[in-house]
């Protein structure tokens, strides 16, 4: 087995993939909190993914998602979730930006894992670029939903 | 003389990591062979000039060769040579023939092209196994027209469900548009049936010829089918280069959809005629070293018979089917007798992407994802597949690589 097939595939990364932490029904509407939601396709294969975003009184985030697709994409949706519920919006936007930066970085970035968690072992994607778009699918719905609770949060 | 013709494509000796390479994505692109690869050196060095323009020696020889092509192709599936349009890709040729037919719709071509006018009165017949690039330009011709759009839908076994083909194909439809040869499950349509029907109630017929034309022997005269559109790069030769194949009367009044230089008659401020066909739908310089490297590749195909290519496939397809059936946990879509070597198939708790990461680890190169056809993986509940697709320089240790390596998915990534 290649050492790249190994850093690609971490063993944190497939039991994300199984164990999928936030893979739950959508509460859409009558979610209690500020709230938004996006839906996500990687047109190459298919992938999707479809993930709402709460804001609640304080400040805490929650994640809940579904989606079908490989198991960078789904593993990389499980640690996305665990890490807002750890974390500010703040903390996560600012996760989201070196989390950016980590999967476009070919492989010449090791991810601190100080502020990426489990994040960071998605560092050996960065050296397939076929597979960067499946590490990043959850993550572009997240922005995309945090940014539609954040506006409605100051509605 | 498979065995041998191997060493002709120089691709294939490459490494990947430390495994040889066993190529099965043909069905997306094929190799080419030295002979194809040095057909581009030969005519930039020996004979590149603007075509059908210009008095001077190159440009006669330019000429020869782009016309050549034309024959090589006509002698391969039949017709003159006049028949032979070429097109950037296959894609194009299907929009060439689904945007003429909007275009005459709309009024355009004079008398002879409101043979093709569609209205909301008429359909547009395609079926559920369509590669994308034979789909949307016809519900895009819909749209435009107002015109009804109608499939046959596939069985469990992956072959055209034809209980229904009188009443989808009836008096209203004036298109009908299907492939030869599924890119997804490898089944061989009955064209002769299809056609059949198309003529009762007299519908033109328009094949995707893209998964039949490089892997067994077709002729569209003895078929029948009014247009069909093949690419160059799956059949050994270059990329940017499609053909579409028509009958001569309906592409000399089909309105073309390109325009401009080369392709008309007599041009004043206000009006313009067109040539016939094939000048018709080539506006613009065309792809010449592409073409005479394409005549290459079809005299190869030619050459090695398309009857043993075919015969050659279907011995590896049987290598494929027989492998897969031993490895626990894999589904193969369709199960039809007659087709090709391709071979599309879902394995139980991986998905499709990381089968192919884990296949390319083992020199392994398939194709994944939906293959440009999302209503037909969806109509088989998936939303990907991992496809091998063979071709004659294919042989059995290309399939006992990816078989080998198959196996060991599952339990790679932790499934039992």
């Amino acid at each position: 087995m290649s050492t790249q097939m190994q850093q690609l595939y971490q063993q944190v990364i497939l039991d994300h993939s199984r164990e999928r932490a936030g893979n739950s029904d959508l509460l859409g509407d009558s979610a209690a909190g500020a709230h938004g939601s996006s839906h996500q396709i990687n047109p190459t294969c298919g992938d999707e993914i479809e993930l709402e975003t709460e804001i609640s009184e304080d400040g805490g985030i929650a994640v809940r998602w579904t989606g079908d697709g490989c198991s960078i994409s789904m593993a990389s949706a499980s640690v996305l979730t665990e890490l807002a519920a750890e974390n500010s919006v703040e903390g996560m936007l600012d996760i989201e930006a070196k989390f950016h930066e980590l999967m476009h970085s070919r492989g010449t970035m090791a991810g601190d894992e100080e502020i990426l968690g489990d994040a960071a072992v998605f560092s050996g994607v960065s050296k397939f670029p076929a597979r960067i778009k499946c590490a990043l699918l959850s993550w572009v719905a997240f922005k995309d939903a945090l940014n539609q609770a954040q506006t409605s949060l100051k509605e | 003389m498979f065995s041998r013709l191997r060493n002709d494509f120089p691709i294939l000796d490459t490494r990947i990591g430390e495994s040889s390479l066993s190529y099965l994505d043909s069905g997306a692109t094929s190799q080419k062979p030295q002979c194809v690869i040095d057909t581009f050196t030969e005519y930039y060095s020996q004979r590149n000039a603007a075509v059908h323009r210009g008095a001077h020696s190159l440009a006669v020889m330019a000429t020869d060769a782009f016309e050549a092509g034309r024959e090589a192709v006509a002698d391969l599936v039949g017709g003159a040579p006049e028949q032979v349009v070429w097109t950037k890709n296959a894609t194009e040729a299907l929009n060439v023939v689904a945007l003429g037919i909007d275009r005459a719709s709309d009024g355009f071509g004079g008398e002879t092209a409101q043979r093709f006018g569609l209205g909301p009165a008429d359909s547009i017949v395609v079926t559920e196994m369509e590669h994308h690039a034979n789909l949307v330009p016809w519900q895009q011709l819909a749209q435009s027209t107002g015109a009804q759009l109608r499939w046959l839908p596939v069985t469990d076994a992956g072959e055209l469900d034809l209980s229904d083909l009188e009443s989808i194909v009836d008096e209203t439809t004036k298109v009908f548009a299907f492939t030869h040869v599924s890119n997804v499950l490898g089944t061989i349509n009955p064209v002769d049936a299809l056609v059949a029907r198309a003529r009762q109630v007299g519908a033109l017929v328009v094949l995707d010829a893209c998964q039949s034309v490089p892997h067994m022997p077709v002729n569209f005269v003895d078929l029948d089918i009014d247009f069909a559109a093949f690419s160059a790069h799956k059949a050994l030769g270059p990329t940017g280069l499609g053909t579409l194949w028509g009958k001569t009367d309906l592409l000399n009044s089909l309105p073309p959809v390109l325009t401009g230089g080369s392709m008309i008659t007599t041009v004043t401020m206000e009006d313009s005629a067109f040539m016939d066909a094939p000048q018709r739908f080539e506006a613009g310089t065309q792809p010449v070293a592409e073409v005479a490297a394409f005549t290459t590749a079809v005299n190869y195909l030619a050459e090695v018979g398309l009857e043993k290519i075919f015969d050659h496939e279907r011995e590896l397809a049987g290598v494929l089917l027989d492998g897969i059936a031993k490895i626990p946990g894999i589904t193969v879509l369709g199960a039809a007798e007659n087709r090709i070597g391709t071979v599309a198939f879902d394995v139980d708790g991986v998905h499709a992407h990381d089968v192919g990461q884990y296949l390319d680890s083992q020199g392994v190169a398939v194709r994944v994802g939906h293959h440009c056809a999302q209503p037909l993986h969806r109509r088989f509940g998936v939303t990907a597949t991992t496809r091998a697709s063979t071709y004659l320089y294919n042989n059995t240790e290309d399939c006992e690589q990816f078989l080998a390596a198959l196996a060991e998915v599952r339990p790679f990534f932790g499934v039992q």
